[in-house]
């Protein structure tokens, strides 16, 4: 079984990344992001309180649900949309492979 | 007059990790004093995630975010810390005789040879929509806090928001200002059922307007706001005449001041050297999630081995004339400072 997957982030300069993404450390996408020092500040810690994560899901990956947590904390976000998602609620899954997201703008 | 507070350590910050200073500067014999701009001590255990268990708290198996920070301010209690809390330490001054004056948002001057940045995360400050000119408007319209209601009595207002904090304001306000307009993005709104009830309820009698599916994306106004744009998803931008703006997003936390004092800072932390979590300015040190360094972890545990060694190193910059002689709690026991 392979161990890792690509996931791909395009930065707020739309400068593709594609990363080598660990399926078996428990890892989150926020995680990843910083791991490889993409302008991601993860300020909370991966707790959903922050937003700092907020990532739009590109690709048509079927991912799972937003906990509620995640949901209070997206409504309390801007530059929102259908695909956003916090990456730190992201936990990094074989089915992620080829996944792509882009990084929202950073709010004040 | 402004009031003053004179002591041997001055803690920005009152968490976790800023009340452990104190226990560690009281076995040394020096009296702290502790600053936050939240109300209370525990900073974000307190704030964020008081029922949250943690787990790696040397000799805890679990414990609850508030029972430490509960637990953390009995242990320090035999050193009769001061605190100077709901205010923002705002200005850091060296003083003639040498010693450090830190001034608060409201005002009180704290002097102390030692400074103790324990800020966490930083202060916690209101999220701002982003609104070029939003910044423009504060205090000439727009509001991030309901500080007093009756400020807003017989004006227009918009609140923005769909959480606890907008919806109750929403519904507070709706009786005292002349007309209340409530903006939110989506059509649900995620805040208690009873508020969402009450506020479709006032919807519905006409005592709230309510603009779901929608954003304030401007602001406009000569001197002082006059009215807001407003972007419906559907029908797309109108103009709202209003006195004021009322966005309420929660809070997130920021460095703020501590920025601009001179510390060297890497991306939102303050360099220290691990020796003893001293900053580039002699007498200033940073203990705990806002320091960086080498290897740094951002956990609480390692915030108190920080202080400790901080501690040490403070006092002999408080005590320049004493030895410092390193003892264990099980030889001679917590002696209390008297003040």
């Amino acid at each position: 079984m392979k161990d890792t997957v690509i996931i791909t982030v395009f930065d707020r300069d739309d400068q593709r990344h594609d990363l080598d993404a660990p399926t078996d450390m428990g890892m989150s996408v926020m995680e990843l992001c910083k791991s490889y020092e993409l302008p991601v500040e993860g300020t909370c810690g991966g707790m959903a309180l922050c937003a700092s994560c907020h990532v739009y899901v590109l690709s048509q990956h079927e991912l799972p649900e937003p906990t509620d947590d995640e949901l209070a904390m997206l409504d309390q976000a801007f530059f929102v949309r259908e695909n956003s998602r916090l990456g730190c609620q992201l936990k990094i899954r074989e089915e992620m492979e080829g996944l792509e997201l882009k990084l929202a703008p950073v709010s004040q | 007059m402004d009031k003053i507070i004179e002591t041997d350590i001055v803690i920005i910050g009152a968490g976790p990790v800023g009340l452990f200073a104190v226990f560690e500067a009281g076995l040394l014999k020096m009296r702290c004093h502790l600053i936050d701009v939240l109300p209370h001590p525990g900073g974000q255990l307190m704030e964020i995630y008081p029922k949250k268990p943690i787990y790696d708290i040397p000799g805890y198996p679990s414990v609850l975010a508030g029972d430490l920070v509960k637990n953390l301010m009995e242990q320090i209690l035999p050193f009769n810390p001061g605190f100077t809390l709901g205010e923002r330490a705002e200005n850091v001054e060296k003083q003639a005789d040498g010693r450090w004056c830190v001034t608060s948002s409201q005002g009180t001057k704290h002097i102390a040879p030692v400074i103790f940045v324990a800020g966490g995360l930083g202060c916690f400050e209101p999220r701002k929509p982003p609104i070029a000119n939003i910044e423009y408007f504060e205090d000439k319209g727009v509001e991030y806090f309901v500080r007093n209601p009756e400020f807003f009595k017989n004006r227009n207002v918009v609140i923005a928001g769909g959480g606890d904090s907008a919806l109750d304001w929403a519904i507070y306000l709706s009786d005292v200002a002349h007309e209340l307009s409530l903006v939110h993005r989506r059509t649900e709104f995620r805040g208690a059922p009873d508020s969402v009830e009450k506020v479709l309820e006032l919807a519905k009698s006409g005592k709230i307007k309510l603009i779901t599916n929608a954003q304030v994306v401007g602001l406009n106004g000569n001197g002082k706001l006059d009215s807001v744009v407003i972007q419906h998803d559907t029908d797309g931008e109108f103009t709202l005449n209003t006195d004021y703006f009322v966005p309420l997003f929660g809070l997130t936390p920021k460095l703020g001041p501590i920025a601009d004092w001179g510390l060297a800072v890497d991306k939102g932390a303050i360099e220290v050297n691990t020796l003893d979590y001293s900053t580039n300015v002699p007498g200033i040190y940073a203990i705990g999630d806002i320091n960086t360094y080498p290897g740094k972890l951002k956990l609480i545990l390692c915030g108190f081995h920080e202080a400790t060694l901080a501690c040490q190193s403070a006092f002999k910059m408080a005590r320049p004339d004493q030895k410092l002689s390193f003892k264990y709690t099980t030889v001679t026991g917590i002696e209390g400072l008297s003040l």
